[in-house]
């Protein structure tokens, strides 16, 4: 993100291409589109100084969709590219459009030095728990169990919780949404006001190979009862604010409360603090169903970035140097020939 | 090349007439400071005017087990009083720190030649560490050599006692003996090491008096052992030079000043990407000290990342270069795919080594040039250059950015493990003598409208750095729409966008072939590319002064190649290609030019001899 003073106010629509989207009809990515589209006016973002990397997978063509400078690049990769585009040009607001299988399988390396580097960029993660575009095969993410046309018989392969592995990789800014919700946007404002790497995972449904995979806390009979969105210096309260999370004090060991009457207080309700990582690894890993599913900005504790500590390291090493090359040229032990010695 | 130092009087010229050249390597255990030794020998014997080429031979280990055989680490250096093009086919003098640098060096050594051996590293333990049943300096075997035995170790101890080191530190000071000894040989000037030890050693002048004393009474013992038999000085005349400011320089050196000329050439700033490997890992350490000639060096997590944020620097419009070696660009295959596709200028410099997969990490080889024209997916066409010694390295690392920005491409540039560590003289280039190749970004709308894969006379997409206003634009790995940059699949689109992608690189402006050393036609050619320069030429030199009908070729240009390449070697009767693989160049002329070339390949992980080209030569002419 940068400071920019805003020229002429964008709308939703000077974010749009003229390019057909390709997704297929209902898929989660369409809303998250509209959603990022809705987002730009309003955090005073200008096309011109926008550039979407993405890597592969049917989240990554969602660079075509967005009227910026964009870079649909190759599996995986999309971290590493948009390292060079920020450090050649740390003006650029850079957004990483990934998917599950982009980010954490074949691109999981770049994901986790991007993080621990704290690029300042966002990360907008689509985890749909399945490969789309290669037609179904599971994913680092899909569940134990899961029937694809690589696992006819069940997975066998444990998931990988993306929130978890970037606390653990450093992550400074971890947040969690859902596709269609509302509270989406919010969410990506508060990843493009962190000045660091902001990574959203983003719960996104693909209709077509594992449609529903996120319905017991995504459809609307399940939402209120098993989302705990988290807000700085509120309670962890869900289900109509009738439960909440405390600290076991003896294991050590989130557990839900039931609360009466909304008195959070007199039962032991966390309050939430974005800066606090223990709270956040705890939110993350929070097996559901016992549990909710934490949403929202889990983690919120910026640090000095990657590209700005390169920018003053090399004015630094630059500092009273002159760029000249023939200088550097004629460096090291020399000699002159004066004439020629004698005849070959 | 170099300039006049020592003149001979006619009494020393009559005592021992000066040599042309002479060859000598430097072997001990890899602990030993060989390639010190080396290096720093090699700054003497610039300095005193000769041309020289030095073959730095190390193992892939960093400390390999004292005294064995695979720890022995070796240094050698041709140099003479004529121009010198490579490090020597055998040695005159074999200077052997223990038994297992004795063994493995002392074959090579020509008949009659000088061993210098230390005595006191000849002891059980090491004799049996280097497979021998007896003491090689005791038994007799090594009667068709001159050979001087004394014990180094102790001359050493005896020399650095007033400093109080411990033995072990006290030990380590033997190479500057041997150094001094070895500069008294060659009568060269000590006061260069001198400054240099000095400087090396700001922080403790204990160790920096210690090693000056260790390197004066290596050169005192020369002097006074002169009488002893085979122990001489030698003087070699300096060689014929033009005249200018010299200086030594190792390719990988020589690489990285090239590519911050071609930068400044270009009026670009550059990235640079990369991830260590034996032997690329010199230009990233070189470029890494250079910030103010506004360059950004990155060391990714991979071999990957390096090329891929190589390439998001040369899409946000800075000059984005990625080096490797091997096994690194074949990791970086798909993303040099993309690069293709995205027409994004970007710089490969591949340091070849042995292999396949880890082969032979510290040896040469040229066996990537199918790599560097094939290796990729797709009709995926780069332009490919080589460069045949640390001095042309500079040269071709500007000719590699020239065409990348010039035509919106990766251009790969080879060099290999010989050309990357070993030392040679360089007359400075006067940066006024090259042409600048300013890079104009697009920065408004065009008449007739703004498309990112718009051609230029070259064929070269415009290149816009985002941040740009009324230029926005999305690129990818995806086939382009001709024109337009959209996606496309379309059939017709795809055999449109593939003829442009390889007709923009094969018309990519190569100057034209020439011969070398010899004549356009005749009886033979031998055609060579990068390292394998030097034995070539001194090969063909030899043969055409016994009178023999051959000349040599050196291709810079492997991808597109010159235009007149084909018409040139069908005027040979014959054409012969050396190369340090199994005859990669020989089956793309002979793809390209339907030319009967034959190969004569070397896959030892050792430079070519003059004497095997030469015997090529002779029989191919018999």
């Amino acid at each position: 993100m940068n400071d920019m003073t805003p020229v002429a106010k964008t709308l939703p629509k000077d974010w749009e291409t003229d390019q057909e989207v390709r997704w297929c009809p209902g898929c989660g990515d369409y809303a998250i589109l509209k959603a990022v589209q809705r987002t730009m006016p309003e955090i005073g973002a200008r096309p011109e100084n926008t550039v979407f990397v993405s890597g592969i997978g049917c989240s990554s063509r969602f660079p075509y969709y967005m009227e910026t400078y964009g870079f649909h690049t190759i599996h995986g990769r999309a971290p590493a590219v948009a390292t060079g585009v920020k450090l050649a040009n740390p003006d650029l607001d850079v957004w990483i459009i990934t998917g599950d299988g982009d980010a954490l399988s074949i691109g999981g390396n770049h994901t986790m030095h991007l993080i621990r580097r704290n690029l300042d960029c966002q990360v907008l993660l689509f985890n749909n728990e399945i490969y789309g575009l290669t037609k179904g095969q599971y994913s680092p993410t899909s569940h134990v169990g899961t029937r694809s046309p690589s696992t006819p018989f069940g997975l066998l392969d444990r998931p990988l919780t993306p929130c978890a592995y970037v606390l653990g990789s450093g992550a400074r800014f971890v947040a969690r949404a859902i596709d269609v919700n509302k509270n989406l946007p919010a969410v990506l404002k508060a990843a493009h006001a962190h000045k660091g790497t902001g990574f959203v995972e983003i719960f996104q449904n693909c209709i077509v190979y594992n449609d529903d995979v996120f319905a017991p806390f995504t459809e609307k009979a399940n939402a209120a009862g098993n989302q705990l969105w988290v807000e700085q210096g509120k309670p962890l309260l869900f289900a109509g604010g009738t439960k909440g999370l405390t600290l076991d004090t003896e294991t050590l060991v989130l557990k839900v409360v039931d609360v009466v009457d909304g008195d959070w207080a007199a039962a032991h309700v966390i309050v939430h603090e974005q800066t606090n990582k223990a709270i956040a690894h705890m939110l993350v890993e929070m097996p559901f169903g016992p549990f909710p599913m934490a949403l929202g900005v889990l983690y919120d504790d910026p640090a000095p970035t990657f590209e700005s500590a390169v920018v003053a390291q090399n004015a630094q090493a630059s500092l009273g140097k002159k760029p000249d090359l023939q200088k550097l040229l004629s460096q090291g032990q020399t000699w002159q020939v004066e004439k020629q010695p004698h005849a070959m | 090349m170099a300039s006049a130092v020592h003149e001979l009087t006619p009494a020393e010229a009559s005592a021992h007439p000066p040599a042309e050249s002479i060859v000598v390597r430097f072997a001990g255990d890899s602990g030993d400071g060989m390639q010190l030794t080396g290096g720093q020998f090699t700054l003497s014997t610039a300095l005193a005017g000769n041309d020289l080429a030095t073959f730095p031979d190390f193992p892939a280990e960093i400390r390999a087990p004292q005294g064995t055989l695979f720890g022995v680490s070796a240094f050698q250096i041709n140099f003479g009083s004529t121009a010198i093009d490579t490090a020597g086919d055998v040695p005159d003098v074999l200077v052997a720190m223990n038994p297992a640098a004795l063994k493995t060096n002392v074959e090579a050594l020509k008949p009659g030649g000088l061993i210098i051996a230390d005595e006191g590293e000849f002891g059980e333990r090491n004799l049996a560490k280097a497979k021998y049943a007896t003491n090689p300096l005791q038994d007799g075997s090594l009667a068709k050599w001159q050979l001087l035995a004394f014990n180094i170790s102790q001359l050493t101890l005896d020399a650095v006692k007033p400093f109080g080191l411990g033995n072990k530190e006290a030990l380590r000071c033997k190479n500057m003996w041997t150094l001094g000894l070895a500069l008294w040989m060659f009568d060269r000037d000590r006061q260069p090491i001198v400054d240099w030890l000095k400087a090396k050693f700001a922080k403790s002048p204990v160790l920096a008096e210690a090693n000056i004393a260790a390197l004066n009474a290596g050169h005192a013992y020369g002097e006074t052992a002169e009488l002893a038999g085979p122990m001489k000085q030698h003087h070699v005349a300096a060689a014929p030079a033009e005249p200018g400011l010299y200086r030594t320089v190792t390719g990988a050196e020589s690489i990285s000043l090239g590519l911050v000329a071609g930068a400044q050439l270009a009026g670009v700033k550059m990235f640079f990407g990369g991830y260590p490997i034996t032997p690329a890992s010199a230009i990233l350490h070189h470029l890494s000290r250079l910030k103010e000639f506004g360059i950004t060096t990155f060391q990714a997590e991979d071999e990957i990342a390096a090329i891929a944020s190589a390439i998001g620097a040369s899409y946000a419009g800075q000059l984005g270069v990625t080096s490797s070696s091997g096994p690194g660009i074949a990791l970086k295959g798909e993303a040099m795919g993309l690069a293709i596709m995205t027409e994004l200028p970007l710089v490969i410099v591949n340091s070849q080594r042995g292999g396949p997969s880890t082969g032979l990490p510290t040896k040469t080889e040229q066996s990537d040039l199918y790599q560097a024209v094939y290796g990729r997916n797709g009709d995926a066409p780069m332009p490919v250059i080589a460069a045949r010694s640390p001095a042309d390295a500079f040269d071709c690392a500007i000719e590699a950015v020239r065409i990348a920005v010039q035509y919106m491409t990766p251009v790969m540039l080879l060099t290999d493990g010989y050309i990357a560590n070993a030392a040679e003289p360089w007359l400075v280039p006067n940066m006024d003598d090259y042409a600048p190749f300013p890079v104009k970004y697009l920065e408004e709308v065009p008449e007739g409208g703004f498309f990112p894969y718009a051609r230029d006379e070259k064929r070269a997409r415009p290149w816009v750095k985002p941040g740009t206003p009324g230029l926005l634009h999305r690129i990818g790995g995806i086939e382009k729409q001709l024109n337009t940059g959209n996606i496309d699949y379309g059939a017709a689109n795809h055999q449109a966008m593939t003829e442009m992608r390889r007709d923009k690189v094969l018309g990519v402006d190569v100057p034209d072939q020439e011969v070398e050393l010899g004549e356009a036609g005749g009886k033979l050619a031998i055609v060579g590319w990068g390292s394998t320069f030097g034995p070539i030429h001194q090969a063909v030199r030899r043969a055409r002064k016994k009178g023999l009908d051959v000349s040599h070729i050196h291709i810079r240009h492997i991808w597109p190649m010159p235009g007149n390449l084909g018409a040139l070697l069908k005027g040979y009767e014959k054409v012969i290609v050396p190369e340090m693989n199994t005859g990669q160049l020989k089956t793309v002329l002979r793809d390209q030019f339907l030319v009967d070339a034959r190969p004569l390949n070397k896959i030892s992980g050792q430079p070519f001899m003059i004497s095997e080209i030469e015997a090529a030569i002779e029989e191919a002419l018999a």
